[in-house]
């Protein structure tokens, strides 16, 4: 009873509606950004694969860099989904609906990763191994484009109709502008991708992959300049939270550092440091796109009373808060065994008789 | 075609494929542990032999069932918005919660389970082994919650949001624990949880039959179907036990439904018999070339046979689901379940007998066993899931009050099209038919392949000691040859 009395007390007067709100956008901001921080590196690990192991042992090695993380890294993607469904059903079922084809690209994107790293080394012909050699590489970097042609659909607004009827199609989603982020979400997570790869690796394969370093920090640079002037352009509503509180121009500038922090890490021979440097570039592109798409979850370029915001897009005030309680005691079962895991499986990739 | 029948065939068709998957992981995650556990106690190294070929298998179940269940948890909000909308109160959090209190405990352990039979010691191998099957046994309850809820909805009420100028009606919880404890949950998640584990059973009997068949393997084959005959008993048993319950619970709760697994049309005044097979035609509302058992009917769902069933007439003809399909679902469901109790109850039999390899038919009989769990399972998905219809949530009274269901026709998309929705059958269609044929191939690969004996291990446990693995490593993935080295462990 007396505990009943203090849940609800923390639900009603601790609590408000709004405030759980702003929780869940917070939360569903960590989910998203765990996800990109932790597959991010796999999708990398993908797109690079080709490119950086030459024999089958090599290869063999780049996979088993993620072998028994992957699965647990795609889970916050999972979790995401099923998060926003929860807290925000609406935008559930407008997002998902509306990027319907870009989302089943998507998930046969998910479908193949899984099932190349699955089912690669079951067989010892060489033509088996490259038919999935080519899936993994193709899977990871499609799903590593989808998801940034998807964030810059939402960051710049979509056709969204009333009542979140959605209006447009395919091909409204597809032009120069998500493109753009596409790219460089791709050209992010390979070079987050490289980092962790450098981390696993060793010897003549780690050499190959410090070669792509610098390279494909050039080219996220570029892409991430080209990202910001046509942000500032394209979409100019992506910084009035900015001018609104503008103690969160921390952000971008932090980010400018972070990014720059990355080669110098890795010339100072601290490739640990670089890594966590480029997690943190990840951290900080998906606040600024939080900051920048709030309170909207969808906006809509038709008209503005026809954006799903938190507000409208909620749910009600018992679910918000049934859904924290279970956050609350979820999340640090989650993270505890992620961190065991994550030790379990520390050090350098060696292959041994359970491996890919 | 329409995208109302796009729709449906397309989340059928993808529910269907993913659910081959995690009753086998389940199942099989049961097997997996004894044997682990076995092996613990009696440090003999078959069980340990028979625990690390049960993991391989494992893994390459368990990686299709996570590659299409990936599928399952956007197809609500790309194909059914509407319902998404309505429902995303109450569903969302049993599915949000899968994925914090299962997924991430399954995927996590599941990688020491796989990769950490040389890295950590058996007690942790254990213990990551029972987290993973308790995690498997998690999705499967928050899941079934859900489902169960949109068939017999509780702890929540219909509350109306004005969108614009239209009032929009949404379930929302007032009750979660009563949410998740609906009228139907227990049931129907203890028969689904019990569906898996005679799966699991006969699945390890099946292989390790085969093996006995072929001569091969038989030390581990030998010991693990002396766990997995009897659970193929015992769990063959509870499933009717339970199945007998939900049939109980549907009579309150979802009449229409089991009016139509019965082909009952008309209601009488007599007490009511059980068709033990026959050709329903809703059309005539009779029941051709059937056979039927009087009082039968009446004796289950009431335990008494004087009570009669309501019937199809009672239910208002627009809320009437198809009958021929949940029948036939549903006694072929029986009729597997019935047959499994012979086969496995016979098969314990001459097994404590001493004398099963006598009976190398019953022995085959015992190899074919896993398609009729699978068959039966499917099936009772079918029956469950069409027998809904036309609800995708069904109506309720919540403490008196009358509240409004949705029909699967208003749950639809409101922007998807039907090309797109075709489109994307068409490409899961190939994709989907691709894996399956991989997924065998492998599957058939690492049975023929089989589990090391206890000699084999032993070699293989003094190499590992020695740091000397690159022998060990070069033949990763040869499918001929025999000894373990040959073919990578996962
Ligand atoms: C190996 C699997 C298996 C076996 C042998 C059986 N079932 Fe079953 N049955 C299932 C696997 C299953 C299932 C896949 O788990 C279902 C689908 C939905 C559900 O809740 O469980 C199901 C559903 C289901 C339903 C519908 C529940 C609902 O819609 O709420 C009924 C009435 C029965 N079963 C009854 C039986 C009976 C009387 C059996 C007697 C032998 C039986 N089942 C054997
Ligand atoms: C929590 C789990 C499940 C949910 C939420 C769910 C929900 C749905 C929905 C939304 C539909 C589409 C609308 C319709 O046609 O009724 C559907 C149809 C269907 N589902 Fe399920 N389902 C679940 C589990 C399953 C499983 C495990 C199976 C079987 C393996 C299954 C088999 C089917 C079939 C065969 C249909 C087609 C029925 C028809 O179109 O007439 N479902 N279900
Ligand atoms: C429509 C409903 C369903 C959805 C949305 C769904 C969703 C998912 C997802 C996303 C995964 C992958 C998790 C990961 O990445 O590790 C998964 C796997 C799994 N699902 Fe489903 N699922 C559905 C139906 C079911 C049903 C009815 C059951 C059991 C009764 C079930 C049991 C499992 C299990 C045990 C796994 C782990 C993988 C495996 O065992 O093969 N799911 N599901």
């Amino acid at each position: 009873m007396l505990l009943a009395n203090i849940f609800d007390w923390f639900n009603h007067e601790l609590l408000s509606y709004d405030t759980l709100t702003y929780i869940w956008f917070l939360l569903l901001g960590v989910l998203i950004t765990g996800y990109a921080i932790l597959d991010g590196f796999d999708l990398g690990v993908g797109m690079l694969h080709p490119f950086i192991a030459k024999t089958d042992t090599e290869r063999r090695l780049v996979m088993n860099s993620i072998g028994p993380l992957w699965d647990g890294n795609e889970v916050w993607l999972v979790t995401f989904g099923g998060a926003l469904f929860a807290a925000f059903p609406n935008a559930y079922a407008t997002v998902f609906s509306s990027f319907y084809t870009a989302f089943f690209l998507l998930l046969t994107c998910l479908i193949g990763r899984a099932v190349s790293l699955e089912f690669r080394s079951k067989v010892q012909s060489p033509a088996w191994r490259r038919v999935w050699d080519i899936g993994f590489f193709l899977s990871s970097l499609t799903a590593a484009l989808l998801l940034g042609v998807a964030a810059g659909n939402i960051m710049a607004g979509m056709e969204l109709g009333p009542r979140f009827y959605y209006e447009g199609n395919l091909l409204s989603q597809v032009y120069w502008y998500p493109m753009l982020v596409g790219g460089m979400t791709a050209s992010l997570f390979a070079l987050h991708g490289a980092i962790y790869l450098y981390l696993k690796t060793e010897d003549e394969l780690q050499a190959r992959v410090k070669g792509v370093i610098l390279p494909l920090f050039f080219v996220f640079c570029g892409i991430y300049t080209l990202v910001s002037v046509a942000t500032w352009f394209h979409v100019p509503h992506a910084t009035d939270n900015l001018y609104a509180y503008p103690i969160l121009w921390g952000v971008p500038i932090l980010n400018f550092f972070a990014v720059l922090n990355i080669p110098r890490a890795m010339h100072l021979g601290r490739p640990g440091y670089a890594f966590f440097t480029s997690t943190m570039v990840i951290a900080a592109l998906a606040c600024l796109f939080s900051v920048a798409i709030f309170p909207n979850l969808m906006l809509s370029n038709l008209a503005d009373e026809n954006s799903i915001t938190v507000f409208n897009g909620r749910s009600s005030h018992q679910t918000l808060w049934t859904m924290l309680v279970i956050a609350v005691v979820g999340i640090p079962c989650v993270l505890s065994y992620t961190v065991v895991i994550y030790w379990i499986f520390r050090g350098k990739v060696k292959l041994d008789p359970n491996s890919y | 075609m329409d995208v109302e029948i796009l729709s449906r065939l397309q989340f059928a068709g993808t529910i269907m494929f993913h659910y081959l998957f995690p009753p086998l992981s389940i199942g099989l995650g049961l097997q997996l542990f004894l044997c682990e556990l076995m092996y613990f106690r009696t440090r003999n190294l078959a069980w340990e032999a028979a625990a690390r070929f049960w993991t391989r298998v494992f893994a390459v179940n368990f990686a299709m069932g996570v590659a299409t269940g990936i599928v399952m948890e956007f197809e609500f909000g790309t194909n059914w918005a509407v319902y998404s909308r309505f429902v995303g109160d109450v569903f969302g959090s049993a599915l949000a919660a899968e994925g914090i209190f299962a997924f991430f405990l399954e995927s996590g352990f599941l990688a020491v389970l796989v990769f950490g039979w040389d890295r950590v010691g058996p007690k942790m191998h254990l213990f990551s082994t029972a987290m993973v099957f308790l995690g498997s046994m998690f999705s499967a309850v928050w899941i079934v919650v859900a489902n169960s809820w949109q068939q017999t909805p509780a702890g929540y009420h219909i509350v109306y949001h004005d969108v614009q100028g239209e009032m929009m009606p949404r379930a929302e919880i007032t009750d979660f624990w009563g949410m998740v404890f609906n009228p139907s949950s227990v049931d129907r998640l203890t028969h689904t949880l019990i569906g898996a584990m005679v799966l699991g059973a006969f699945f390890v009997a099946s292989v390790c039959s085969y093996y006995l068949l072929k001569s091969k393997h038989e030390e581990v084959a030998k010991r693990c179907l002396q766990l997995a005959l009897p659970s193929a008993l015992l769990f063959s048993f509870a499933a009717a036990i339970t199945g007998h319950h939900s049939a109980q619970q549907l009579v309150e709760t979802q009449p229409a439904k089991l009016a139509a697994m019965e082909a009952h049309f008309e209601t009488t005044k007599e007490p009511t018999g059980l068709w033990l097979f026959g050709w329903p035609d809703a059309e005539d509302e009779e029941v051709k070339f059937g056979v039927q058992l009087p009082y039968l009917l009446s004796l289950m769902v009431y335990n008494d046979p004087t009570i009669p069933v309501p019937a199809m007439d009672q239910i208002p003809e627009e809320e009437r689901p198809p009958v021929w399909l949940p029948f036939q679902t549903f006694h072929l469901m029986v009729g597997l379940g019935t047959l499994m109790i012979v086969v496995s109850a016979a098969g314990c039999w001459f097994w404590f007998r001493g004398t099963l390899l006598e009976h190398r038919k019953l022995m085959w009989a015992i190899v074919l066993m896993p398609l009729a769990a699978m068959t039966a399972n499917q099936a009772g998905w079918i029956t469950a899931e069409v027998g809904r219809q036309p609800w995708i949530v069904y109506p309720s009274t919540q403490d008196g009050v009358e509240m409004i269901g949705l029909k699967t026709a208003d749950g639809l998309s409101e922007s998807v099209t039907a090309e797109q929705v075709l489109s994307s059958i068409i490409l899961f269609g190939v994709i989907y038919s691709l894996l399956f044929a991989v997924w065998v191939f492998v599957l058939n690969n690492k049975i023929q392949h089989g589990p090391e004996s206890p000699e084999e291990l032993v070699e293989y446990k003094a190499k590992i000691g020695k740091g000397d693995m690159s022998e060990l490593i070069e033949h990763q993935g040869t499918s001929r040859g025999r000894g373990m080295m040959d073919e990578g462990v996962l």
